[in-house]
Formats: structure tokens, C-alpha cells, sequence
């Protein structure tokens, strides 16, 4: 009787919710608007809802969920082979843009770059269990450290790259030295205000960011000091001129996506070392327990800091790049919502994974790009993704499974 | 006669209206083992944590050596050469035995970023080093069979000589113990009372400890400082203290 009880008042909820999403449409016919109500498929979706819970479907499928075998991808031959398999994502990551379609070479680049920020961001929330909210500021601070000191002193890509994330990395050690002694929620909402804050300030700063007009006509990145354009600067060459090539804007494409694959290697090369490294184990440490750190000598703020610049250094070169391949960047290109889909990246790989982190970055940018034909529900089905990922994976995609460093036990060591 | 390693004068601590420690005066000199001990809430802790860097007392001057260190935050009295264990275990529960260790050796390891991210031979030499000093620690408080072990899922008395293992090897002077024998059995006690002198005997550090069960502490210590509601009742030899008529009525009430 009770799941009777049920089964209606979710059949109700149903029908209200549906109403509107399934029930109306407008349709456009010439120069009027009418709008069409059609009842069907808000029946059938009250009906499904209604048959569902009077089953009791959850029940049954948590336990046919329960009852499929893990895929573990962590498994031990899977680390075996683990080289080979980067091997081979190498070379196919190398190929790709050559037989790719422009517009999938184009998702590919703007999805690395959600792979570096998920990456940075990953040190900062995953390894260090920080959580910032405002980490599109540092995304911001590099995008804008190219854009203006290219357009005003005209400094070229691979000089401003580096200087980006520079300054990033300064704006980390800058909000982080007062606020860090702060954790958990209060961490999260100052950072948060500071990535507003910067967002406003680039917004406001009329006479050195243009406001929200933004900055437009940003140099594209050159190669081994060639250019990319149609037309070579005064005293440039272009990249087609120097091979004797018609121009192709497909080149220009495939450059962008090498240079995004090349900043993303860098970056895991990184990342994959200083876990390895002393700090990696403090940063570790320091999640785990502050007190302890602190009474075994360790400073908890330098740490902490450097998880912070560290993370917003990356953030910064990501930001870069990104001015770069766009060639125009506006205040609004650095909304909280940027934040938000970085984090929940981190969190939907598994914080402190990077295979899962760069899964879930791909993932994330990509599926929307496929899916743009029903793009009105793009944010109704990432919503649904995170609900699902919580009750039934909290973990993340792929949990993370940290480098550890085994001492032989004695029997292997007198072998 | 030695000059002292660690000299506590007048110490204060006060916590809004309570009083928690008040004129706590002691010294422990270098190689000694020195028990504070007290009724449950005598502020023997508080001591710890002012020593230790965790609390700023109140009042009063905490010196190691002759250089004064009241107020210096943590992990800056650690790195001169004060670690402290904890009442209820703090090790690094999800890292394994030896990376315990090897966090411990943060202070002590070259932390060059340069030489790490390229895997110089510097930065293997000092990982492997470090990994040796790791291994001796555990062989020396029996743990080596459990290196590769979580932390968290080692059994209470190994969580115990881990934690002490992991103060050791920041090569401290003076090792601060908080209730090292609680929740050991008499067999465990017993081992931990060999391990403290050896420690104290080989490794030239001094030791403070705070303990309950009076048998271990009346045959490890070389002095005691009896506390009670905050303040010293009494402080000598075993055998003093033993007879200090104050200490016998804080321990066993008025007749």
C-alpha cells in the first residue's frame, strides 16, 4: 500500500516537473509563435515513473548493479603494462589530428586544455585536500598575462607562457598566504570571493583590460618562430612561405592541438614526479593530518603554498593558451561555472587520479560537443551525472591509486 | 654537572577563566628520563603542548639548550629538536609504515624541486638514504615485516612503536611521550620499557614522558614531576616522590 502511496505522489512530481520540459513547445511558423501542447509524451513518462516505483526498480537495480563484476583498471597488469599503453595513447594523440576533422581536432584542443586545469586542480584538491572554488581566477591571470603583454609589448607566446604562469603562481602565493590557515568550507567561499573578485576587476579595469568588450586580436602561438597566419607580420615568416605550401587554416589547427598535447605531457611529467618527490608525501601528509606534520617539523603553510602556486601555475599556462588559440578573451570567459566544471572534473575522475582526471576532463568537454543537438538539456544530464557518480561512485571514475614506495621486505632484500 | 637540555620556568597557561597549568617548574637534563604524572586532568598535556609549540603560554619561559623557544610555533621546535607522540595516535593512517617515516624525514631532505623533477643522482642518493634510515627504524622497533603495510591497519601497540619510530628518525634531542602505555597489554608495556632505554641509551635523546601506569614509569624514570589541578605537588627521584606524603594524598585521598 505504501509504495502505492509512492508510486502517485511520484507520478505527480513527474507530471509537474515534465509538464513544460516534455508538454509544450513552441513552434515558429513563419512570423507567428504558437505554442503546442502535446500530452503524450508526459503520459509516458508518468507512466514509466509510476510502473518504476511501484516496483520498486531502484531496489532491483542497486542490486544488479551490486551483482556486476568491478572492472578494476588499476589491476596489476594493468601497471605492468603501463608503458606500453602510454605508448600507444601517445601515437594515437600524435596521429589523431592528421586524420581528424578539423571540427574534432578543434574539440580535441579546447578538451586538453580542460585536461591541464583538471590536472593543476587536481594538486590543489585531490593531493592536497584543498578545496578551491576560485580556480578559474589563475585561468583568468594567465589568459590576461599573455593577452595584455602581447598587445602591449608585444611578447610573443613561448616568451609569455612561462611569464603567465608565473604570475599565476604569484597570485596563488599571494591570496594563499592569508588565507590558507583557514580549512575546509571557509577555504571554499574565500576562494571563491577571490575568483569573482578577479573576474571583476578584469570587468571594471576599463583602461587596461577594455572591460567587457574584452582584448581581441591576440597573437596565435608561432612555431620554431614561424607564424600561422594567412599573411606574415612585418619582418615574419609565415609557416606556409617557409615550405613553399598554399595556406591552409587546417595548419593552424593542427599546431594549436600540438602545442595544447605538448603543455598537457608537460604538465603530467610534472605532476607525476613531485608526488614521487618529498613534497608530494607532505602534501599527502598534510591531508591526512596538520597536527602531525607540525610536530614532526614540517611548516604546514609553505606546503599548502606550494600545492597552491603550484596548481595555479598550471591554471595559468592553461589560461595562455587559451587567449592564444582563441585570439580574443573577454571577462566572461572566466565565470564561476569554469570553476565549477574543473572541479567537479576532479571530482567525477577521483581526486588525486590523474587517469581519471583526464578521462573525466575529456568526458566532460567532449560529450557536449557530440551531444549539441540537445543541448538545452546539457546542464539537466551533467546534474544527473554527478547525482548518479555520488550515490554509486563516489570514489570517482577511477579512484586514485598513489606511486608508493615499497621497501623490500628482508626476505627479497637478502635474495 | 651538565647543564640542562630543557629548562621550564613559571610556566602559565590559562584558557579564558581556567587555569589550566600554573608555576610548573622542571628541567631535564641530557640523557635523562623524566616523568610528569598526575591525576587525569592535572594539565599534564597542556605542558606537553606548550613544550611541544602547539600552545603559547600564558606566562613563563620554556628554554632548550639556553636558547629560549616559548611561543615558537610547532614545527619550528621540532626542527631544534623536540617531537612529541600523541595521546591518541596521529601517524599518517593511509600511507604505509615506511612512508611514515619517510614524511619525518621531510625537514632533514634535500627538498630541492630541480633536482627531483630530473631524478638527479643527488635526489636518488638522498631517497635512498632515507629509505635505509626507514628500514633501520623499523628493524629497531620490530616493524620491518610490516613496511609496505597501511598505517592505520597495523595493530594498536605497532601504531604505537610506529609513531615512536617516526620521532626517532628526525634524530630528536629530547623525545616527548604522551601516555606511550595506553592500551598496551603487560607484554607490550614491558617491551616499550626496553625500547625507551635503549632509545635513550643508544641514541643519545632525552626523554619526557607522561604515563598512567605507575610500575613502568617507577622503574623507567630517572625524576617525576607530580602534578595536580594544574600545579606541582612534588618532584624528585622515584623513591621521593614514593614517599612525599602530598603525592600520596593526591594518589590515594585523605584518611
Amino acid at each position: 500500500m505504501k509504495s502505492l502511496k509512492t508510486a502517485c505522489m511520484a507520478a505527480l512530481l513527474t507530471a509537474v516537473l515534465t509538464l513544460p520540459l516534455l508538454g509544450a513547445h513552441l513552434v515558429v511558423n513563419g512570423l507567428s509563435t504558437t505554442l503546442v501542447v502535446n500530452l503524450w509524451p508526459v503520459g509516458i513518462a508518468v507512466l514509466l515513473v509510476f510502473v518504476a516505483q511501484l516496483l520498486d526498480l531502484k531496489a532491483r537495480l542497486g542490486a544488479i548493479t551490486q551483482a556486476l563484476p568491478t572492472v578494476s583498471l588499476s589491476s596489476a597488469s594493468f601497471s605492468r603494462h603501463i608503458r606500453l599503453w602510454l605508448a600507444v595513447v601517445l601515437v594515437a594523440a600524435l596521429i589523431f589530428p592528421f586524420v581528424a576533422s578539423r571540427g574534432a581536432v578543434d574539440v580535441a584542443t579546447y578538451a586538453l586544455t580542460y585536461v591541464m586545469l583538471g590536472l593543476g586542480l587536481n594538486i590543489v584538491v585531490g593531493f592536497a585536500g584543498l578545496l578551491d572554488l576560485g580556480y578559474v581566477a589563475f585561468y583568468a591571470v594567465g589568459a590576461y598575462s599573455y593577452a595584455l603583454l602581447s598587445q602591449y609589448f608585444g611578447l610573443s607566446f613561448w616568451v609569455c607562457l612561462p611569464i603567465g604562469g608565473l604570475f599565476a603562481a604569484t597570485f596563488g602565493i599571494l591570496l594563499g598566504f592569508p588565507v590558507l590557515r583557514l580549512r575546509g568550507d571557509y577555504l571554499a567561499i574565500v576562494t571563491l570571493g577571490f575568483g569573482e573578485i578577479i573576474r571583476l576587476v578584469l570587468n571594471n579595469w576599463d583602461s587596461l583590460t577594455h572591460g567587457p568588450d574584452g582584448i581581441n586580436g591576440i597573437a596565435r602561438p608561432t612555431v620554431f618562430g614561424l607564424e600561422l597566419n594567412r599573411r606574415a607580420s612585418p619582418g615574419g615568416t609565415t609557416l606556409h612561405e617557409f615550405f613553399g605550401i598554399p595556406f591552409d587554416s587546417l595548419y593552424a589547427v593542427i599546431a594549436l592541438y600540438l602545442i595544447a598535447l605538448l603543455l598537457v605531457i608537460l604538465t603530467l611529467f610534472i605532476i607525476n614526479r613531485l608526488v614521487r618527490m618529498p613534497v608530494g608525501r607532505a602534501w599527502e601528509a598534510l591531508r591526512e593530518d596538520e597536527i602531525a606534520c607540525r610536530s614532526l617539523g614540517l611548516n604546514p603553510t609553505l606546503i599548502k603554498l606550494s600545492a597552491f602556486a603550484l596548481g595555479a601555475c598550471f591554471a595559468g599556462l592553461a589560461g595562455a593558451f587559451y587567449a592564444s588559440r582563441l585570439g580574443t578573451i573577454t571577462p566572461e570567459s572566466f565565470t564561476f561555472i569554469e570553476s565549477a566544471v574543473v572541479l567537479a572534473i576532479v571530482v567525477l575522475g577521483g581526486m588525486g587520479s590523474q587517469i581519471g582526471v583526464i578521462l573525466a576532463a575529456l568526458l566532460l568537454t567532449v560529450l557536449p560537443e557530440l551531444a549539441r543537438s540537445f543541448s538545452e538539456y546539457r546542464m539537466l544530464i551533467f546534474g544527473l551525472v554527478m547525482v548518479l557518480m555520488m550515490i554509486w561512485r563516489p570514489q570517482g571514475l577511477m579512484p586514485a591509486t598513489r606511486p608508493r614506495l615499497e621497501l623490500p621486505t628482508a626476505e627479497e632484500a637478502h635474495q | 654537572m651538565k647543564s640542562p637540555l630543557l629548562t621550564v620556568s613559571g610556566l602559565q597557561m590559562r584558557f579564558g577563566g581556567l587555569l589550566a597549568v600554573d608555576g610548573i617548574e622542571f628541567q631535564v637534563n641530557p640523557g635523562e628520563i623524566f616523568a610528569i604524572i598526575g591525576p587525569n586532568g592535572a594539565g599534564k598535556t597542556t605542558v606537553f603542548n606548550c613544550v611541544s609549540g602547539f600552545y603559547r603560554p600564558t606566562a613563563g619561559e620554556i628554554r632548550l639548550d639556553a636558547r629560549a623557544i616559548t611561543g615558537q610555533p610547532g614545527h619550528r621546535i621540532a626542527r631544534a629538536g623536540i617531537v612529541r607522540t600523541f595521546q591518541n595516535i596521529r601517524l599518517f593512517r593511509t600511507m604505509t609504515a615506511v612512508e611514515n617515516l619517510l614524511v619525518a624525514q621531510h625537514a632533514q631532505l634535500d627538498t630541492n624541486w630541480f633536482s627531483g623533477l630530473f631524478m638527479l643522482p643527488r635526489f636518488r642518493r638522498a631517497e635512498r638514504d632515507a629509505l635505509e634510515r626507514a628500514a633501520y627504524w623499523l628493524e629497531k622497533v620490530g616493524l620491518r615485516e610490516y613496511a609496505n603495510r597501511e598505517a592505520g591497519n597495523l595493530a594498536y601497540g605497532q601504531q604505537r612503536r610506529l609513531e615512536i619510530a617516526r620521532c626517532m628518525i628526525t634524530q630528536p634531542r629530547l623525545l616527548l611521550l604522551d601516555e606511550p602505555a595506553a592500551g598496551l597489554n603487560p607484554q607490550e608495556t614491558h617491551e616499550l620499557d626496553l625500547l625507551i632505554r635503549e632509545l635513550r641509551d643508544q641514541h643519545d635523546v632525552a626523554v619526557l614522558l607522561i604515563e598512567h601506569d605507575m610500575s613502568l614509569v617507577m622503574e623507567i624514570s630517572d625524576r617525576i614531576l607530580v602534578m595536580e589541578y594544574g600545579r606541582p605537588i612534588g618532584i624528585g627521584t622515584p623513591a621521593e616522590v614514593r614517599s612525599n606524603p602530598r603525592v600520596i594524598k593526591a594518589y590515594l585521598g585523605e584518611e
